[in-house]
């Protein structure tokens, strides 16, 4: 369970930022989040949940994009999504260990006021 | 509550470390509150709040000019998108801020300042992971008794509570200490920054991270390490890699353990071999048994290999 304390960071980092841009009331969060990431959207959203109220963003929506896999084929030298988390090209079958994307867990934007 | 070594009712921050049984050093936890103490003075106290683990505490007012530098060009990059948009927006006008910033950047940060600490000791640092009870004590106590001609190795080992594994790991003869995170189910570069202060480096040049028994949590936080080591027994099933494809993708070596039991729980090796391959292509495999010895010659063999690859690579170490 360790999104809670995911959550915990992102939203501090998300209520300093609103804070140096001179918001008072954070509106809605955007985080990035890779299929990589080891992160469950669904835990993220209930430690959200628990976590917001008493703060600026305590009427916040949490809005999570999700990050696919990406992986790099060497032998076709070319990028290309794996939607299982598996990495196997789609075109030669040659399993890559080379991760291009899908690991991202960030804080993308917010909206204040 | 005692920071030092986690025992007493948890507080804020229950991680506890210990290096002996059990230190009651309680004056102890009162200084490190100067750490924080200090950080009022300026504006930018979130940028360093953690860059000061507890057993600096001493004469730290006359250190700060030195370190403050860094602090500020932290805050700045951070800070930079949203100041431009903040300047322009009008007070009360809802706007969207771009933020663009990872999630563990604080861990990320102090988990390459861990890395820099390491390469400037010329210690080899690995990051062992596994579920709990697939053998990463009982392998780590062998591994440094049979690296011991070679390498000088120390081990920080974590644990939700007790001391038990320390214990068991101080039989090898190397120096260690425990991390008891209290709830928390990962290591984060900052427990073992801390945990730091309490080995004794001189003359190691290897230290081993033995972190909480978990394939979900750990893999999310780098600690500084040079090489994440997965562990696996073959009690576990041939199919945990494809179960949690995470922690095996950003594996640098995969240890299948307990071998000497294979046969007795129907291991199928070349399934077990085809998944950890499947997810992590790249990753150097070992089959060993702790118990019987087989394959350790291997395991010390990549490892010392590693060191000697790294300490060339070094430029500080000509």
């Amino acid at each position: 369970m360790h999104e809670l304390s995911i959550m915990q960071s992102a939203l501090s980092i998300a209520l300093e930022q609103a804070r140096q841009a001179g918001g008072t009331r954070v509106h809605s969060i955007r985080l990035r989040i890779g299929a990589l990431s080891g992160v469950v959207p669904d835990a993220l959203e209930f430690a959200f949940e628990a976590l917001t109220p008493g703060t600026a963003a305590a009427d916040a929506k949490l809005a999570i994009e999700h990050v696919p896999a990406r992986f790099w084929c060497a032998k076709c030298a070319r990028e290309f999504q794996a939607d299982d988390m598996f990495a196997e090209c789609p075109e030669c079958h040659t399993l890559s260990g080379e991760i291009r994307a899908g690991r991202e867990m960030e804080v993308a934007s917010l909206e204040i006021d | 509550m005692c920071k030092e070594c986690g025992c007493g009712l948890p507080g804020e921050n229950p991680v506890g470390i210990s290096a002996e049984h059990h230190e009651h050093g309680h004056g102890h936890s009162h200084d490190h509150d100067h750490d924080h103490g200090h950080t009022h003075e300026h504006e930018h106290e979130h940028a360093h709040e953690h860059a000061h683990g507890p057993g600096e505490h001493h004469g730290h007012d006359h250190d700060h000019a030195h370190t403050h530098p860094h602090t500020h060009s932290h805050s700045h990059t951070h800070g930079r998108t949203e100041h431009d948009e903040g300047h322009e927006a009008v007070a009360g006008e809802r706007r969207t801020v771009e933020v663009r910033r990872a999630i563990l950047d604080k861990n990320d940060r102090l988990a390459e300042r861990n890395r820099g600490f390491f390469q400037a000791r010329g210690l080899l640092v690995l990051n062992f992971l596994s579920s709990p009870g697939s053998g990463k004590t009982t392998f780590i106590r062998e591994a440094v008794r049979a690296l011991q001609p070679k390498l000088k190795a120390g081990v920080i080992v974590g644990d939700l509570a007790t001391d038990n594994d320390a214990q068991r790991l101080r039989e090898s003869g190397a120096p260690v200490v425990q991390i008891t995170t209290g709830t928390v189910c990962h290591l984060e570069a900052e427990m073992v920054s801390r945990a730091l202060k309490r080995i004794d480096l001189n003359g190691l040049n290897l230290l081993i991270i033995e972190n909480v028994g978990n394939l979900v949590c750990p893999a999310s936080y780098d600690l500084g390490e040079d090489l994440r080591i997965v562990l696996l027994s073959v009690t576990e099933g041939e199919d945990k890699p494809l179960k949690y494809p995470p922690v095996f993708q950003l594996a640098d070596a995969v240890i299948i353990s307990k071998i000497d039991l294979a046969q007795a729980c129907g291991y199928d090796r070349e399934t077990a071999l085809a998944n950890i391959r499947r997810v992590a292509p790249k990753a150097r495999v070992f089959e060993t048994s702790a118990k019987t010895g087989e394959g350790m010659d291997a395991w010390c063999r990549f490892i010392a290999e590693q060191r000697r690859e790294r300490s060339e690579r070094d430029p500080l170490n000509v």
